[in-house]
């Protein structure tokens, strides 16, 4: 069964990945060893695919580093599910495709020993016997998960942009 | 439809006439900035710039700062690697190590414009909205994908207007007035929203408003901002660009605010943020006597000229506190010369302080400056994160120049106030 690793309030970038390692590591073999060090130094030892963290306000504020987030994706982390986000942790998910889930009402009914569960279709996290709506992520956003992450969309539109210039080439 | 700043200038750029808060649009940004993680950006997109290029090498600004001099081959090979990029592309906006910080460099070389949209990969970014411009961190695979596309999508934030009324008293800093603002709003208090200072902006000097705009993504805010005045006109005259190389825009006055703020000025005191929290502040007052063994005066915050004057006028004639250590981090070269010839530095040198080479160095930990376990940190930094300086059993208090020049004198935290009047 899947784990839920639960923390508080503004859990920070240099908690998730010490700021010492990041311009020494940037992939993620080099990173998930140092994955959450000094907020809790088992999660890099006893993480498994698939599990959930389950967090308060501001998961992820500080650093504009994204190890944090290549981190969680790499060790397969199915979602963070939190009170709120900073906005570049935000925007680092979206771009990985790490799947946040932005619930208070979830987090707050969660106790020790609850099955999370989410399905990302419909729309709706299941906490123990309690169901809770979030909201659907906006087309924009769903395009870059849609492609795997902002790099492979880049690359889509990289390759697009090419063929419409050869188009506009006047045949001879 | 009255605008705030941030729909005024996103719209602006999105090319559409009109848009509102929540909407998302996409943007291509009049610069990027990155530094040191130049090197493994560029590694994720290596095939792509083979075939395709950089899609306008003339908006990417870099420099090198945040581990320089390089500290291990490994650092040498990735500031090597972003070298003979800008020498492959011919990237105009180069800065090698030494010229400084990237914020600063960027500020004082006239390349944050009023008005203009910057991004970096780097959660700072947000200091240029002192001069005007709308400027926001992301992260390494945007900027990665930014320069092989030129656009990127971005939300139009909500925006908190804060009204600032009358002047700051002596010896209090724009940096006691930003953790003042940080510790009453929160550490997620303006969360993806745009920060608009309004009022008396005149009684802030532009190094002040650069402290303040710098510490906005302390409380969440995705840009800061300051209005254009004459003191932003003579700024950026001097550090040249021209009036007329720039179009300022500003909120209209009866735009729509998620919340609005007043502070008098004149109420404000010497204030720290105590470990590990931004927001966790409290007046120096409170603090007093609290043992420090390293003192760091200076990073993209607090390392300007004036930061090393009103220091320097402190530590004047006296020591630092034995077995104390003070760091001298000047945010650039030209804070560093003129902080020589104003004699400022050397003041401070006498007093026992270790010049440090400008750039981000001890500020997050990578090299230079690490704390042991179970030290204490007064720093004019923008952070303290446990484990920001290298060591999770360490403490770092965060204060304005004033408070850390007090206190090195003491080796303990000390109300600047009273060194000052006497």
């Amino acid at each position: 069964m899947s784990k839920v690793w639960c923390y508080g309030d503004d859990i920070n970038t240099d908690m998730l990945f010490p700021g010492k390692y990041t311009y020494s590591c940037s992939k993620p073999e080099q990173i998930l060893p140092h994955l959450l060090e000094d907020l809790d130094p088992q999660f890099a030892r006893e993480v498994r695919p698939g599990d959930i963290l389950l967090a308060g306000r501001n998961f992820g504020c500080g650093s504009s580093r994204e190890q944090p987030v290549v981190g969680l994706k790499a060790a397969g982390v199915a979602a963070v599910v939190a009170k709120s986000f900073a906005r570049i942790f935000y925007r680092a998910a979206i771009n990985q495709g790490l799947l946040l889930v932005e619930c208070p009402a979830a987090v707050e009914a969660y106790q020790p020993g609850d099955k999370v569960e989410i399905d990302l279709a419909g729309g709706q996290i299941t906490v123990g016997e309690a169901a809770f709506a979030f909201p659907p992520l906006p087309l924009e956003i769903l395009a870059i998960r849609d492609a795997g992450g902002l790099l492979p969309y880049a690359r889509l539109k990289l390759r697009q942009r090419a063929r419409q210039d050869s188009n506009l080439q006047p045949a001879d | 439809m009255k605008q705030t700043f941030a729909e005024k200038l996103l719209g602006l750029k999105a090319g559409k006439r009109e848009v509102r808060a929540g909407e998302i649009v996409t943007v291509r940004p009049d610069k990027l900035l990155t530094h040191d993680n130049t090197a493994p950006i560029l590694e994720k997109i290596a095939p792509e710039l083979a075939e395709f290029g950089p899609a306008f090498p003339d908006r990417h600004v870099i420099v090198l700062d945040h581990v320089i001099p390089a500290d291990t081959e490994k650092d040498a090979a990735a500031h090597q690697a972003v070298r003979r990029y800008v020498g492959r592309y011919g990237l105009r906006h180069f800065f090698d190590i030494g010229v400084g910080v990237c914020h600063q460099v960027m500020v004082e070389r006239g390349l944050a414009l009023p008005g203009e949209l910057i991004v970096g990969s780097d959660s700072h970014t947000c200091t240029y909205g002192a001069l005007g411009a709308f400027a926001t961190g992301i992260d390494r695979t945007e900027a990665a994908a930014l320069i092989l596309t030129g656009e990127t999508w971005l939300k139009v934030p909500e925006s908190i207007r804060i009204e600032l009324h009358g002047a700051l008293p002596p010896a209090v800093g724009a940096k006691d007035l930003i953790l003042t603002l940080i510790g009453r709003l929160g550490a997620d208090g303006a969360n993806y929203q745009c920060v608009e200072f309004h009022g008396d902006i005149h009684a802030l000097t532009i190094d002040d408003r650069l402290t303040v705009a710098n510490m906005g993504v302390e409380m969440g805010a995705k840009a800061a901002v300051f209005p254009v005045d004459n003191l932003t006109r003579e700024y950026l005259q001097a550090h040249g660009a021209p009036p007329g190389s720039y179009q300022p825009l500003w909120a209209d006055e009866e735009a729509e605010y998620a919340e609005r703020l007043e502070v008098d000025l004149s109420t404000i005191v010497p204030v720290a943020a105590r470990p590990h929290t931004v927001d966790n502040v409290v007046p120096v007052e409170e603090l007093e006597g609290t043992p420090i063994n390293q003192f760091l005066l200076g990073t993209c915050t607090n390392g300007r000229a004036s930061d090393f004057e009103i220091a320097a006028a402190i530590l004047k004639g006296k020591r630092i506190a034995p077995h104390t250590r003070l760091l001298l981090l000047p945010a650039s070269r030209m804070v560093l010369q003129e902080s020589l010839a104003s004699g400022a530095m050397a003041v401070l040198i006498e007093a026992g302080g270790v010049l440090l080479p400008p750039g981000c160095g001890p500020c997050l930990g990578a090299h230079q400056g690490a704390l042991a376990p179970g030290e204490r940190c007064l720093s004019t930094s923008n952070r303290n994160f446990k484990g920001r300086m290298g060591c999770a059993a360490a403490e770092i208090f965060l204060a304005s120049p004033a408070t850390v020049a007090a206190s090195a004198v003491h080796g303990s935290i000390r109300d600047p106030r009273k060194e000052l009047s006497t």
